[in-house]
């Protein structure tokens, strides 16, 4: 689904270049879980974001079900955000004026779909996330566990085939962490495509696929 | 594409969500928008106003004056030349025109009126019974002068409201005699109260036959000549006519002046309708201030809510889609605070109206109209900036700022 060939990410800091990638080769398959861990600055973010099309490499090539879509306009890049990847970030990012239902939705609201579509759909998400009661409820009413069920329930409800989560469980306790990673596999046992990116060697270690950075290389690529 | 009930929906919560800084803006275009209303009000009512007291005047009024107007710009007037008099013969002959329906010859000096020991100094009009109709005289008793031959005067008059009061009090006046100076009238008739007719106070006059005023002035001469003309339309006309008829009568001399009401009445138009743009406009101003005003808010609100677009963006919303919110959230601000303006607007001239009998506050449509839209194309204008700045944002940068 995914092949990375020889991305390179440069940050220029004053004088100095940053080289949050170097040469990254990956080839990533439909419905796989993988989680990706190293040291802080290693470019796990960074290689995230350029997966789901929020940054661009300076060189190398994207492919996405095998179209090389680094060269596409902006728009067209919005569009495949849109309709095929989902976003799951550490610090939630719900929108705090819109109830849980709503930041759901959310994604449904941008694409243009009908209101009784996207009631249907958002109250199925909240239901297998085990939120429905919380539906009406503002951000801050709502620990952090549930917001982050509320975020992935966003994540979810396009139906992508490609789920980025970074840190998903960085700001939870340990309980609510694991119930966030449960729904996540959750996901992944239906066939989409979940990539983690976490500090927790625990976490990180029930993933099938287990890719370890440093210096912004790929150092380590287990498989089980 | 984002649906615009959403869209719409999208911006009123995010309003919503900020009162503090909704109502600073709403309150920002709410007085520019009343300003604009009320000024306009207030300068629509001042036209009117002084329209209405020309009218008062009669209509379709020309007025012929012995001697020549210097404001023409015509050749000199020759050493020693003294204008003719316009006499009682001059006014008669006018009724020749087909134009000219009615004409009142007017003699105006002031005498002391007695009745019994009271006295009084007191304007004294000498016409005929075409005045009543010329002006649009009211009777509040008895009858106006009647109809007879201009150069017979009768000792009858009619009183004003103000004047009746004055030498009456609550007693009878009609059929009453009272004195001009040395001579004896009776009264026929009290006008009603109809209040000033630019400046001059109809209810303190008196009004006699022309001749006998000019027997009480010892004079030949018309003050003036009113004379009301068939139509509107005839005014021009009527104007030509009043010309050829004296010059002819005054031996080839044209010593009058006519001016007509309608070119008055024009000219304080243009005057008061210029005002009125003229105060629209500076509270046209207060709009463009409470523009720049949201477009700074804006600006805070874009920088407080990076991680929204950044989210947006990552959602999936293209540039177009992230503008278009903000510029809705811009225009609806703008046009919510300009309704509210409006109706600020409209109460105040409401209270204002209130508040001048005789001075109609309220505000032209175009007013309105044209608040609102400007309010709404501010908005939009100074909105446009912020949100190309926020659809701009560079999503990755616009969500590592916490939130
Ligand atoms: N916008 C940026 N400008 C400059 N340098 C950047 C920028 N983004 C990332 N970097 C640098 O690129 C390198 C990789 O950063 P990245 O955020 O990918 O690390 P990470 O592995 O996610 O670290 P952490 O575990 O702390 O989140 C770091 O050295 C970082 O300083
Ligand atoms: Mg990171």
């Amino acid at each position: 689904m995914i092949e990375l060939e020889a991305i390179n990410r440069n940050f220029e800091v004053g004088e100095e270049t940053v080289h949050a990638l170097r040469d990254i080769n990956l080839n990533i398959d439909a419905g796989e879980y993988i989680s990706i861990m190293g040291p802080s600055g290693s470019g796990k973010s960074t290689l995230l974001n350029i997966l789901g099309l929020l940054d661009q490499p300076n060189s190398g090539i994207y492919r996405f079900n095998g179209k090389a879509i680094n060269q596409l306009a902006e728009d067209e890049q919005a569009q495949v955000r849109r309709e095929n990847i989902g976003f799951v970030f550490q610090f939630f990012h719900l929108i705090p004026r819109l109830s849980a239902a709503d930041n759901v939705a959310l994604p449904l609201t941008l694409a243009g779909v009908e209101p009784d579509i996207r009631q249907q759909k958002t109250a199925a998400a909240m239901d297998a996330l085990g939120i429905a009661e919380r539906a009406q409820h503002r951000p801050d009413q709502l620990s952090g566990g549930q917001r982050q069920r509320v975020a992935i329930a966003r994540a979810m409800i396009t139906e992508p085939q490609l789920i980025l989560a970074d840190e998903p469980t960085g700001n939870l306790d340990r309980s609510s962490g694991s119930d966030v990673i449960e729904a996540l596999e959750a996901l992944n046992q239906k066939g989409i495509t979940l990539i983690m990116v976490t500090h927790d060697p625990e976490l990180g270690g029930r993933a099938m696929r287990r890719l370890k950075m440093d210096d912004g290389k790929i150092i380590g690529d287990h498989q089980s | 594409m984002m649906r615009l009930a959403d869209v719409l929906r999208y911006s009123l919560q995010s309003m919503l969500g900020h009162r503090g800084r909704t109502l600073l803006m709403l309150l920002a275009m709410a007085i520019g928008v009343g300003a604009v209303v009320v000024l306009t009000a207030l300068g629509e009512g001042a036209r009117r106003y002084v329209l209405d007291q020309f009218t008062t005047l009669g209509s379709h009024i020309v007025i012929v004056l012995p001697g020549r107007s210097e404001t023409t710009g015509a050749a000199p007037p020759l050493m020693g030349e003294t204008p003719r008099d316009l006499t009682i013969d001059d006014a008669l002959a006018l009724y020749q025109s087909h134009a000219i329906g009615k004409v009142a010859p007017l003699v105006i000096g002031s005498a002391p009126v007695s009745w019994q020991a009271r006295e009084r100094e007191v304007m004294v009009l000498g016409t005929t019974a075409e005045m009543e109709q010329v002006r649009q005289l009211k009777m509040a008793r008895g009858k106006f002068i009647s109809s007879s031959d201009p150069h017979r005067g009768s000792a009858v008059c009619v009183i004003g409201h103000t004047l009746r009061k004055e030498l009456f009090g609550n007693q009878q006046a009609l059929g009453q005699w009272l004195r001009i100076g040395e001579r004896r009238f009776r009264v026929i008739g009290e006008l009603a109260q109809q209040g000033h007719s630019l400046g001059a106070d109809i209810g303190d006059l008196i009004i006699i036959p022309v001749a006998s005023a000019q027997a009480l002035f010892n004079t030949e001469s018309l003050f003036r000549i009113l004379i009301q003309a068939k139509g509107r339309d005839s005014i021009p006309q009527a104007k030509q006519a009043i010309k050829k008829i004296i010059t002819e009568r005054h031996d080839g001399e044209d010593d009058i002046t006519v001016i007509t009401q309608d070119a008055i009445l024009a000219t304080f138009d243009r005057i008061f309708t210029a005002l009125t743009f003229a105060v629209a406009g500076i509270a046209a101003i207060s709009l463009a201030v409470a523009g720049v005003l949201i477009m700074n808010v804006m600006l805070v609100a874009i920088s407080q809510r990076t991680s929204e677009i950044g989210l947006l963006k990552a959602l999936g919303a293209p540039d177009f889609e992230v503008m278009l919110l903000f510029l809705a959230e811009a225009g609806l601000l703008s046009l919510c605070g300009g309704v509210a303006g409006l109706a600020v607007g409209m109460a105040s001239s409401f209270f204002l109206d209130q508040a001048f009998t005789n001075f109609t506050v309220i505000a032209p449509l175009w007013a309105s109209v044209g608040g609102l839209s400007v309010a709404l194309l501010t908005g939009l204008v100074f909105g446009y900036l912020p949100a190309r700045r926020a659809a701009r944002l560079n999503p990755v940068e616009a969500l590592t700022r916490r939130r």
